[in-house]
């Protein structure tokens, strides 16, 4: 079997085309947000609220309304009693936002178990991105959309809150919206990753591809290019490999992401640990050959 | 002009149970240069943050120009210069980017920078003297330089006034005498600068006037009359004053130089105090 046929071949299935459609999308929104999230440092609330947002799904699920509306209240709830409990007590955020989002996660797995048609809700889990029906590629294509667009529209700003908040408020910018409205974006952006991953390793797709693309270059606007190809190449290559290998499908997409930090990791030119221990030791050669 | 650029009248701030602010007040006039010194904790960060309305006081008022510090900040005039331990050195912008970041003010939603935009950044760069760096990451700047990349920010944005954090933390004396030159000629075009630090050698050649602060301004005016040691007491602690004590050798060199240079300041209240008062009182 020749490449093209390799890569043919699954296109073949419509299950495969729109499973390749959601992931590529899912993969470019969330890497474009991780670019912030990782440099805040805001990983664990990427992991908070992708996680907190499983009961808004469940009881949107069971009442009939938009998924997202749901995750989006929950992503709120999330956010407030992680504000709340870390404000108002000794508990320090990292553990603030353990027990509300695994209690919340919790109170979503409850939910589930009492819903009748629990197959349908437990791919929200893990990801069914084989069992994509078109209404559900409809509204990961609408809410990824505007994400994305939101996303590059208010790139400046956020870059700025991420950087010098209190920069923004001295040139009458409103730190707290800007706040806000990324958290109201990481919201939107994990219910599109949910089709595709799942809720478990919805995470892995807001945090690797940023992380990856801080590794390759020293400019934002660059990492804001970089991060969303990776993720994308990634993503569709996790899938291609999910389908010749008969693997978990979400799983391997994450893999393929961790796999390519690995080698990012290793071998970037600036920050790779190997390239930085070969510029060290020709430093030394150079040294003691000028000696 | 009738309005004093900075007016603090008697605000009082809490964080909790701790009393940050007590009713502080102060009246800075346009186009001086005014040193905010108090140790650690004596409420300098926290007068800044009055004066930008990051907080609201539980008593008191802030005037930016005889207005509130909310229409102060929509109008541009408020330029901030960060602590050093504040920033994230490693963020990927170029110093460009961060001078860049002085305009967003100026611009439209989604803060395309227009040519005139773009032309105020080159200025404010070639005015810091950091044209040839504007391509590098921040972090791969001097200390000195990376204190003018934020000047230059404040430059680019207009101000008309201007808050420094610590500017001389970490900076070597030739870039002290830099951002002391470009501070009093930004000063002589108008703009209204604040500096709080607690590194005092570099006060009296930079400032016009200096305030002592302690939870409230004990002192304000001329920097050499306000550093005088018996000034200092009041917001340091008196183990300024005993210099006659011997001291233990971490603490020695900071303590021997007279009048400007006195004691390093930074940690008055580990260094200082646990070092020099027991022994004074045994």
């Amino acid at each position: 079997m020749d490449l093209v046929n390799i890569l043919l071949e699954p296109l073949s299935y419509d299950f495969m085309v729109r499973a390749l459609i959601t992931t590529a999308l899912a993969a470019i929104v969330c890497a474009v947000l991780s670019c912030w999230l990782v440099l805040i440092g805001w990983s664990l609330m990427g992991d908070a609220v992708s996680h907190a947002v499983l009961p808004g799904v469940v009881l949107a699920y069971i009442v009939g309304a938009p998924f997202a509306l749901g995750a989006l209240v929950f992503a709120l709830i999330a956010v407030t009693l992680i504000g709340v409990v870390r404000n108002t007590s000794r508990v320090k955020e990292d553990a603030a936002i353990g027990i509300v989002f695994t209690s919340l996660f919790a109170l979503g797995l409850v939910l589930i178990s009492v819903t009748p048609s629990q197959t349908d809700l437990n791919h929200i889990i893990f990801g069914n991105l084989l069992g994509v029906s078109i209404p559900d590629l409809i509204q990961v294509l609408v809410l990824g959309v505007v994400a994305f667009t939101i996303l590059i529209l208010k790139r400046r700003d956020l870059t700025l809150y991420a950087f010098d908040p209190t920069h923004a408020h001295a040139i009458g910018l409103s730190p707290k919206r800007l706040g806000a409205l990324l958290l109201g974006l990481l919201a939107l952006t994990s219910v599109v990753a949910l089709q595709t991953v799942g809720v478990v390793l919805v995470v892995a797709m807001l945090i690797i591809p940023g992380a990856t693309a801080y590794l390759l270059t020293d400019r934002f606007s660059r990492m804001l290019v970089i991060a969303p190809v990776i993720s994308a190449v990634c993503s569709i290559a996790g899938i291609y490999i999910s389908y010749y290998l008969d693997t978990a499908s979400g799983a391997m997409v994450v893999l393929t992401q961790g796999a390519a930090f690995a080698a990012v990791y290793l071998f970037s030119p600036r920050q790779g640990l190997i390239g930085t221990r070969l510029a060290k030791a020709r430093r030394k050669k150079a040294v003691a050959l000028a000696a | 002009m009738s309005h004093p650029a900075i007016l603090v009248e008697n605000v009082t701030v809490h964080y909790g149970d701790v009393l940050a602010l007590d009713a502080a007040s102060l009246s800075l006039d346009a186009a001086r240069i005014c040193g905010l010194v108090g140790m650690n904790g004596s409420g300098k960060s926290t007068l800044f943050k009055a004066i930008m309305g990051m907080i609201k006081p539980d008593a008191g008022r802030v005037l930016i120009n005889g207005e509130s510090p909310a229409k102060a900040r929509k109008a541009g005039g408020i330029g901030y210069v960060p602590q050093s331990e504040d920033v994230d050195w490693q963020f990927p912008l170029s110093v460009r980017d961060v001078v860049m970041m002085g305009r967003y003010g100026h611009q439209g939603f989604t803060r395309r920078a227009s040519k005139a935009d773009r032309a105020a950044v080159e200025l404010a760069l070639d005015r810091v003297e950091l044209s040839e760096f504007a391509n590098r990451q921040i972090g791969q700047l001097s200390g000195g330089q990376r204190k003018r990349a934020f000047v230059a920010r404040g430059i680019a944005q207009g101000a008309t006034m201007m808050l420094l954090d610590e500017p001389f933390a970490g900076v070597d004396k030739r870039s002290e005498a830099t951002i002391t030159r470009l501070l009093k000629e930004l000063a002589s075009d108008g703009c209204t600068i604040l500096i709080s630090t607690h590194d005092l050698h570099a006060l009296p050649h930079l400032c016009d006037e200096a305030v002592l602060l302690m939870r409230k301004v004990l002192m304000h005016g001329r920097p050499e009359v306000v550093l005088q040691p018996e000034h200092l007491a009041m917001a340091f602690g008196l183990d300024v004053l005993n210099r006659d004590l011997p001291v233990p050798e971490a603490a020695a060199p900071d303590l021997t130089s007279p009048d400007l240079g006195g004691p390093n300041l930074a940690g008055p209240g580990l260094a200082g105090r646990t070092a020099s008062n027991p022994q004074g009182r045994s």
